[in-house]
């Protein structure tokens, strides 16, 4: 008789489905879709008008955690009370912000239960937006030039040595193309007011713009990577469409990148391929990006392998995926009773 | 002029780069010479054979050869010559 399979309990974050979606409804997707293991979803929210709450086909329960300014502690005590109900055997973090917090937290929730497949704190530090042109250096990556800044006029110098248009960044989030000193004073300002200081100005490559996400077990091996073009980009530059590519240029860069690093988890690399063919690595999103079901579609199940890496189970390399299939996202209205939406704002649990 | 192998062409004249990520349309003439070009069919031939298939001039079959062939390169849709 045919074993069944087992039966996992996954906690999921990132449940805001919204114009700049997270990446949680995806990767619960994903997950159902799972060959190796049945699942049951626990969405963990930080607001409750999060989409992902409602989606009970999807999500079996959500609970309500504290923002990561809160301290891990707050975030640990929560989870604790959490785990005493749910009894969850891996949890997938997927907002950068929150990350340090699941990082520092590994095992302290390992001792309760609940595993991870996560970057180590110097993986996460080292890819941090200030830290690119050091990391471009020390693992032979070309990046493009960028300086923190922490007054408005060390624009000027910058305008020379970069050109223009100039990229105004912030720390965790947000990037604004400024064309001129005027504009780019503006960003700084604007950027920094919501994510202060400092704020990387970054040199503009022109070119063609690819993403890839991938897995890397921790010991410098592939287990996934599949490349892809935006099509369709929103006005916050998001992938509102795309299409999945055969580009060895980018899959080495990849398999470069995480042979040197020895990269633990889930990541997305943003690549900008310039007119003479060379590859400039912009950022590393150190998790799973939001248009994770492509790659799912194409033959990479990237969350059910991290699960399985998360639980120290074998799990082998995918070699193959298809090129050419395309996503297109979609907005969904759902009808919410107001009574739901008071539970989870007053319970902090749906 | 050769066209990438890995270059995916439909019935409709949907051209498709894989590597790239781009797609193009193209009219029923530019999709017998692509096919055509895909074959390894000499300039020549590709001219004769468009010219008779669609009773055309053949200078100005030669003129649109040229200038679809420049238009594949701009797309990176060829092969570089080897020297």
């Amino acid at each position: 008789m045919k074993n069944p399979k087992p039966q996992l309990t996954i906690a999921v974050t990132g449940l805001n489905a919204i114009d700049s979606p997270g990446p949680g409804v995806a990767v619960i997707r994903a997950l159902h879709e799972a060959e190796s293991f049945d699942c049951r979803i626990i969405g963990l929210a930080y607001e409750s008008l999060e989409p992902g709450i409602y989606m009970h086909d999807i999500v079996d329960k959500t609970y309500h955690i504290p923002y990561p300014s809160t301290g891990t502690e707050a975030l640990l005590n929560r989870l604790k009370y959490i785990q005493e109900k749910e009894k969850i055997d891996v949890v997938i973090p997927n907002f950068d912000a929150e990350l340090y917090s699941f990082i520092k937290l590994k095992s302290s929730l390992e001792q309760i239960g609940i595993r991870s497949f996560l970057p180590t704190m110097d993986q996460f530090e080292a890819r941090q937006k200030i830290n690119l042109p050091e990391f471009g250096k020390t693992y032979n990556i070309k990046v493009p030039k960028s300086k923190a800044i922490y007054t408005q006029n060390e624009i000027n110098k910058l305008e020379s040595d970069y050109g223009w248009p100039l990229v105004i960044k912030g720390k965790y989030y947000d990037a604004i193309l400024a064309y001129t000193r005027e504009q780019a004073v503006s960003a700084y300002h604007k950027i920094s007011a919501k994510w202060g200081l400092p704020i990387i100005v970054q040199q503009f490559v022109h070119g063609t713009e690819y993403n890839v996400t991938g897995l890397g077990d921790g010991s410098g091996n592939t287990i996934a990577a599949v490349p892809m073009r935006k099509q369709y980009i929103t006005d916050k530059g998001k992938a509102w469409g795309g299409i999945s590519i055969t580009d060895d240029k980018a899959l080495a860069l990849t398999r470069h990148f995480l042979e040197k690093t020895k990269w633990r988890g889930a990541f997305e690399l943003e690549l900008m391929k310039d007119k003479a063919g060379d590859y400039y690595l912009l950022e590393i999103n150190p998790r799973i990006p939001a248009w994770i079901y492509l790659a799912v579609g194409v033959g990479q199940n990237i969350p059910e392998a991290l699960t399985r890496l998360a639980l120290g189970l074998p799990t082998e390399p995918f070699t193959t995926y298809e090129a050419g299939k395309m996503f297109v996202r979609y907005a969904w209205d759902m009808i919410v009773s107001l009574k739901e939406f008071e539970q989870i704002s007053t319970t902090g649990e749906l | 002029m050769k066209i990438k192998n890995n270059i995916a062409v439909s019935e409709n004249g949907f051209v498709f780069n894989p590597a790239s990520g781009e797609s193009f349309t193209t009219n029923q003439v530019g999709l017998e010479m692509l096919n055509l070009m895909r074959k390894g069919t000499k300039k020549e031939a590709i001219i004769a054979a468009i010219t008779e298939k669609f009773e055309a001039d053949t200078g100005v079959i030669e003129r649109d050869l040229n200038d679809f062939s420049e238009m594949l390169k701009q797309y990176h849709l060829h092969q570089h010559e080897e020297s």
